[in-house]
Parts: C-alpha cells; structure tokens; sequence
C-alpha cells in the first residue's frame, strides 16, 4: 500500500503540510495564539510549561517542542519565547536542530519590543514559509515510511473487546508492512506488563516493560498515594471497567501481537520502519498523543468507548469505538465503528483491514473529525507523572 | 445472545445488552451456547458472574486476573466496583 505525503529535507515523509507556531513557554503561548490567527496554515497549542522546571523535566517540555517542530507534518516552525524563561530561545533552536534541518525562525518577544511587534514579525515569518510550502506537490510513498500512534481515552469495556482489538489488527498489518506502530499509556500496562514482556525481542527491552511501570507506581508511592486512585477514571467504571488491571488488560490490545522492537522515552525520536515500538508516556490522552506525536507519529489512532474530542494540531486523530451507543450518541466526534466485532458482524482481521485504509486515507489528506473540529488538545507530561 | 466472554478461563461474562433480573443471559463459548439467569439488573458492557465467586477467589477476565471479590458472588451477579478490588500481584512472577 502507498500514501501520497510530502518529502522533507531530513528525509522524513508529512502528511499534513503545516507551518508550526512554537510557544517556548506558557508566556509566549497567548502570543502564538494571536499570530496563528492571522495566519492561515499555521498551527499553535497552548504550551503550559517551559519555565520554573528541573532538569528532567524541563526535558520532557523540550522534547515535545523540538519533536513537534520536527514531526514530517509540519513544513516549518517559527519559535516564540518571551525571553527570560528556562526553555532559553538558543536551547529551543539547538534541540530542534539535532532533530531536524527545516526551516526555522526565531522571535524573542522582549527582544522584539512586546507583544505587537512580536506578532507582526512572526506573522512576517510564518506567512513567508506558507507560502514556500503551498508550493509543495504531494508524491507516493509506501506505508513503510508511516509511524502510527495508538491512543485510548475515556475507555469502556468495548474498548478492549473491539476497537483496541481492531487498532491492534491495524498495527499488525502496518507492522508487516515494514511501518512502525507506537503503543502508549504506561499506566495501563500496570496489570498487563507481563504480556507485554513476554512479547519483547530482547532481555533489555523485556526489564525496561517492568521499570517503566514500576517508577510510574513510584512515583504516586513518593507522595502516599496509589496510581489507582484516579485510575480508573469515574467514566472508566460507570462504563463497567472495574480495576486497573481490567482497564491494562484492554488497554494493550493496541498493540496487536507483534514483537516489541524498543522502549522509547516520553517525547524522544522513533525510528521508522522499526515495528512495533513502546512509548513510556501517562495515561493522560493529551500528554500521551502529544509525546508520540514529538516522536514522529504522522497519524493518531484513538479509542475511546465513552467518546473523547481530543486531537492534535500537528497530527490528525483517527477516533474509533467499539460501543454502538456511543457511535450513534457521539458521530460527530468518532470516525470508525468497532461495535460490530462484538455483535459477530465483522472480524477482527476486516476491521483491521478496514481501519489501515481509514489510516491511509487520513494520511493522504482526508480530514478527521477532530481536525474538522480544530482539536489541537496538548498536555506535556511532568517528572511525576500526574501525581 | 445477549453476553460475551473473552477467554474460557474466565469466570465473568460481559453484558453485550442490557439484561434485566431474572432475564435469560446466553453466550458462546467453544463448546457451544451456554444459559444461565441474571440476578440482577446488568447495564450494557458491564460484567456478570458465570459462576460463584467465593470471597477472596481472583475474578478472570481476558484469562487474566483483573481482580480480587471482596464477597461471595452468586452465579448471575453484578461484579464491579462493589465486590471486586484491584488484585496488586508481583505481575513478573507470573510471566
């Protein structure tokens, strides 16, 4: 199978062809969102870290920054900061340029002289590269070249009787196909970790499946408290999941049943053409989407058995349900139906089938309900994981 | 039918519709349809015990432990957040 996407000059594939706003810092965020107005085919997101951190977690917001600019979507970026804050203007530059060598512009807002004149040179810069990337021609490339990121949000059990069922059927024919699928969600793999193990290619990626979900209950054991308390979520159990390990267990059908060729970082770089991959990110959908996202996914696939809205500016969000009331409730928000594998209607095998094509579709343009909607949701995870 | 279990070795079956008490619930396994009664009012996706549970007995789903019943469950009961709780296991030991 083939998409038509665009070729960048790090050799990476975008199936979307957007001009980044980045906010270095929640106080540049109010000013990207006014420049972004005024230009169409750019895109910005609500940065609510970037000062006052620690090391270690300022990493977190530096990643996502630099793997959004980068991400194969985007045709370039200009960086906002206001000045003063940690993520410093030449740390931003510097971390996007290890990843990428697209074009990037700069503009400091207390260099500028404030608010205004700031707007009207990042305008300047960001209505310059829409128009040097409206002159793009979309070419054919192999789904090889595809990262897919898996996502679960506002799960029922349906999630994990159908549509995860289906998103792992999806994976597994991305996987054959020489692409890479992510599996996320590292608190619910609490429960499930020892599936997961079993399927890990070697012994370090096999230990870091158990680290990972022991430093995430860690963390919440740091402070007296128990990953369970808000886990599962009151929707969670009025749909009927009742424990976390219920939900884990649902959660990892994502995954299909390919090996797992690595563990990635919150927000670090994946390789393509790689299989599938484990990325260590909270159950928090917009943090957990956009970490995937900073890695290189090009196309999110998301489940949700309640019904989320959540999308992502840079990457378009594919939402899938296994529960036909929610199907019929939420249409304007979900763009597969899972619910007949659960009613014998379909296999799991046709659904994966069909929900690759919805996959390729997207890639080659065809907006998603979310994208319809102007969703650009992102959370940044922090050091302690939501404690 | 009206149910659906994931794994033979579960011990609960998952409401496909909503079954009220005392209405007939049926699901396939591999050895064919099997019946039993509610025994109370089952919201859709929500889980029914296809046996009794015993306190302290694991509840099985996706032939995996998801939790521990915190009192005996009768065949054809409701099993949720009141009578399950999070079972905690040393997963690597099970591996």
């Amino acid at each position: 199978m083939t998409f038509y996407g665009y070729r960048r000059p790090d050799g990476r594939v975008g199936v979307r062809n957007k001009v980044l706003i980045l906010p270095a810092s929640v106080c540049a965020s109010d000013t990207t969102r006014i420049i972004s107005q005024q230009v169409e085919g750019s895109v910005t997101f609500n940065n609510q870290q970037g000062c006052s951190q620690v090391g270690p977690d300022q990493q977190l917001t530096m990643d996502v920054m630099a793997g959004y600019a980068a991400n194969p979507n985007i045709y370039g970026t200009v960086v906002v900061s206001l000045g003063c804050e940690n993520c410093q203007m030449d740390l931003v530059v510097a971390a996007i340029r290890e990843r990428t060598n697209k074009p990037l512009e700069q503009v400091i807002i207390q260099e500028a002289g404030g608010t205004l004149k700031a707007v009207e040179a990042a305008v300047r810069y960001a209505k310059q590269m829409v128009a040097e990337a409206s002159l793009l021609q979309k070419e054919e490339f192999p789904i090889s070249e595809l990262i897919v990121g898996t996502e679960c949000g506002g799960s029922d059990p349906t999630s994990g009787l159908a549509a995860n069922p289906a998103i792992g059927a999806m994976s597994d024919l991305l996987v054959a196909a020489g692409g890479t699928s992510i599996l996320s969600e590292t608190s619910e793999f609490i429960g499930a970790e020892h599936i997961l193990a079993r399927r890990a290619v070697n012994k370090e990626v096999h230990d870091r499946i158990y680290e990972i979900t022991t430093r995430f209950e860690n963390h919440f054991h740091l402070v007296g408290e128990d990953v369970r308390a808000g886990n599962p979520s009151p929707g969670n159990k009025a749909g009927g999941i009742t424990t976390l390990e219920e939900k884990s267990l649902g959660c990892i059908h994502k995954g299909g049943h390919s090996p797992i060729q690595a563990v990635y970082d919150y927000g670090k770089q994946v390789q393509a053409k790689q299989g599938l991959v484990i990325m260590d990110t909270p159950g928090n959908d917009p943090s957990s989407v956009a970490a995937m996202v900073a890695g290189g996914a090009q196309v999110v696939v998301f489940s949700s058995g309640r019904g989320s809205p959540v999308g992502s500016p840079i990457a378009p969000v594919v939402k899938i349900t296994g529960n036909k009331l929610t199907f019929a409730k939420m249409e304007d928000n979900i763009d597969f139906n899972a619910a007949p594998l659960i009613y014998g209607e379909k296999t799991v095998e046709q659904l994966g089938q069909e929900l690759l094509q919805m996959v390729v579709e997207t890639a080659c343009g065809k907006q998603t309900k979310a994208e319809a909607l102007g969703f650009t949701e992102t959370a940044i995870a922090r050091l302690c994981n939501y404690v | 039918m009206n149910a659906m279990i994931i794994d033979p070795k579960d011990n609960v079956a998952v409401a496909i519709e909503p079954i009220a008490a005392g209405g007939a619930v049926s699901y396939l396994t591999p050895e064919g349809e099997v019946r039993l009664t509610a025994a109370e009012d089952i919201t859709i996706y929500h889980k029914l015990a296809t046996r009794d549970i015993a306190e302290g007995e694991a509840v099985v789903k996706y032939g995996e432990h998801i939790g521990v019943a915190t009192a005996p469950i009768a065949k054809g009961a409701h099993v949720h957040i009141h009578n399950v709780v999070s079972p905690r296991e040393d997963r690597q030991a099970k591996e």
